[in-house]
């Protein structure tokens, strides 16, 4: 498998997939991101260096979907997940399909290159955007390792999930 | 011929040297480079850290400092030079002439190549900048022809490197003052074009909507490719039209000249592109070396899709091969 996938097809969510995410209670939702959000800040604190004074900043991204807006502030180390009918205002945002923000998380794909191809929209604070757009780049955030460190004794079983999940969405067939 | 890849970050000069990259290209984190840009650039201790990577690796680092020197400023462009060379910086980027006779006099034994910004496009300039600061390489400006580079390079006493793929500016590299004409800041003096600040985008129905420091300069249709806000690629209305007025969204491919290039004299290849992230950087690099050991007929299929990652998702041979008066 190539280590990147620029051009593989960025599979929209399978509504079998997407609808029991869409239907989950918001609280258990909240809890299980920010367990994530906590651990992968604390892997990776150069991010907060490329941010610079931008980490002050709120960042919302909207998976098109899902029926979920996740609101990030890097510095209060803050994420909270709203549905899209609530969600709140934000300096910059960002929107796509899940798996192409998570691939832009770990640096997978190219910014730039889904702009152009309009499989992301942003707004507002550009300044924001791109300096967390290239901070996540250097970052090395790897979901499966890190969705790993995060799972305590089960560290070996869910980086092994992960990495299968990943492996069948970047040849497109999840 | 060898092979000069970008670098935002850190992440993405592995990315290069992995990919199979002759040098790589980058510069700090202040307007002393032309890509000046929130969250990219090296720290002292970054460029340290990836000179050695390279080194070890027999890959080269070339430091940008290619923006013009501002008056009573000096000491950030002097300070950012001795500190390149400090580091091991196997070439210097250099664009403001006072810069180059500092790293002349300063450090003589510094390899000195002359950037795109210095818009050196003939043999007289370009002689001028070897016989008097001592330039080893120029790259040229993307505004002549694969005939004008072949008859240019016996002519001059350096290295030519050529852009070879990535994105295509105005053809008045270093002179262009469109970005500073929008929002008063420009690549040549604060190494931002079109800078973020005064970028937004705004959804207007089913277009997205570009704007530059309060001017609409594009609309996209719902499906259509988009391109960087920069003045020189928006839509303008003039008399009846409405259109591209100075050039299309699209980006420089000239590799199916690379043959021409290579018997022309052009000692090297330059991938433009430090503000791409790191996937886009490794596939590039990669692609562009395979494609220099293929055949001419190999090239198509190992770099078509590579128009994809573009901007406008189109590319051109642009002036090298002008068809245009």
């Amino acid at each position: 498998m190539e280590k990147f996938n620029l051009l593989g097809a960025w599979m929209i969510l399978p509504k079998a997939i997407s609808h029991p995410i869409n239907h989950m209670p918001l609280p258990l939702l909240q809890q299980g991101t920010r367990l994530v959000f906590d651990q992968m800040l604390r892997q990776h604190p150069n991010l907060f260096d490329r941010l610079g004074s931008h980490a002050n900043k709120s960042f919302r991204f909207t998976p098109t979907d899902l029926d979920l807006s996740f609101l990030v502030v890097p510095a209060q180390r803050r994420i909270t997940v709203s549905r899209k009918s609530a969600q709140m205002a934000a300096d910059a945002s960002t929107g796509g399909p899940l798996l192409t923000l998570l691939a832009l998380l770990e640096g997978q794909i190219d910014g730039d290159a889904m702009f152009f191809a309009r499989s992301l929209s942003i707004a507002g604070d550009m300044e924001a955007v791109l300096a967390l757009r290239n901070a996540l780049d250097d970052s090395g955030f790897d979901l499966p390792r890190d969705l790993g460190q995060a799972a305590g004794p089960f560290a070996h079983l869910v980086t092994r999930m992960a990495e299968a999940v990943r492996r069948r969405a970047l040849v497109g067939l999840v | 011929m060898e092979l000069i890849c970008p670098a935002g970050t850190p992440s993405a000069f592995r990315e290069a040297v992995d990919a199979g990259a002759d040098a790589v290209y980058c510069g700090f984190r202040d307007e002393t480079n032309a890509r000046n840009f929130p969250g990219l650039n090296f720290t002292r201790e970054e460029l340290g850290t990836s000179i050695a990577y390279g080194k070890a690796r027999g890959v080269q680092t070339y430091v940008a400092l290619n923006t013009f020197m501002r008056a009573g400023s000096e000491a950030l462009w002097y300070g950012a030079a001795d500190d390149a060379v400090r580091l091991g910086a196997d070439a210097l980027i250099v664009a403001d002439l006072a810069l180059m006779a500092y790293i002349a006099q300063h450090h003589p034994q510094q390899r000195l190549h002359v950037s795109v910004q210095a818009s050196a496009s003939n043999a007289d300039a370009i002689n001028f900048l070897v016989q008097t600061f001592g330039a080893k390489r120029l790259v040229l400006p993307r505004v002549l022809t694969v005939a004008d580079i072949a008859a240019l390079a016996p002519k001059v006493a350096c290295e030519l490197e050529v852009f070879a793929f990535g994105g295509l500016c105005v053809m008045a590299e270093g002179r262009c003052s469109l970005s500073s004409y929008a929002t008063g800041l420009s690549p040549n003096m604060q190494g931002v074009c079109s800078p973020a600040s005064h970028v937004r985008y705004r959804e207007d129905g089913a277009e997205m909507v570009s704007e530059l420091g309060g001017y609409t300069i594009n609309r996209f249709a719902a499906e259509e490719p988009a391109g960087y806000p920069t003045l020189c690629k928006g839509r303008f209305h003039i008399a009846d039209d409405d259109g591209y007025a100075f050039e299309d969204p699209v980006s420089l491919d000239v590799m199916d000249h690379v043959d021409a290039l290579r018997d022309a004299g052009v000692t090297a290849l330059k991938i433009e592109g430090r503000q791409r992230g790191k996937a886009y950087v490794a596939e590039v690099v990669s692609r562009l070396r395979q494609a220099l050991a293929a055949t001419p007929e190999q090239r198509p299929a190992l770099l078509d899709h590579l128009r994809l990652l573009s901007e406008g998702q189109r590319t051109t041979a642009g002036a090298y091969e002008k068809k245009w008066r």
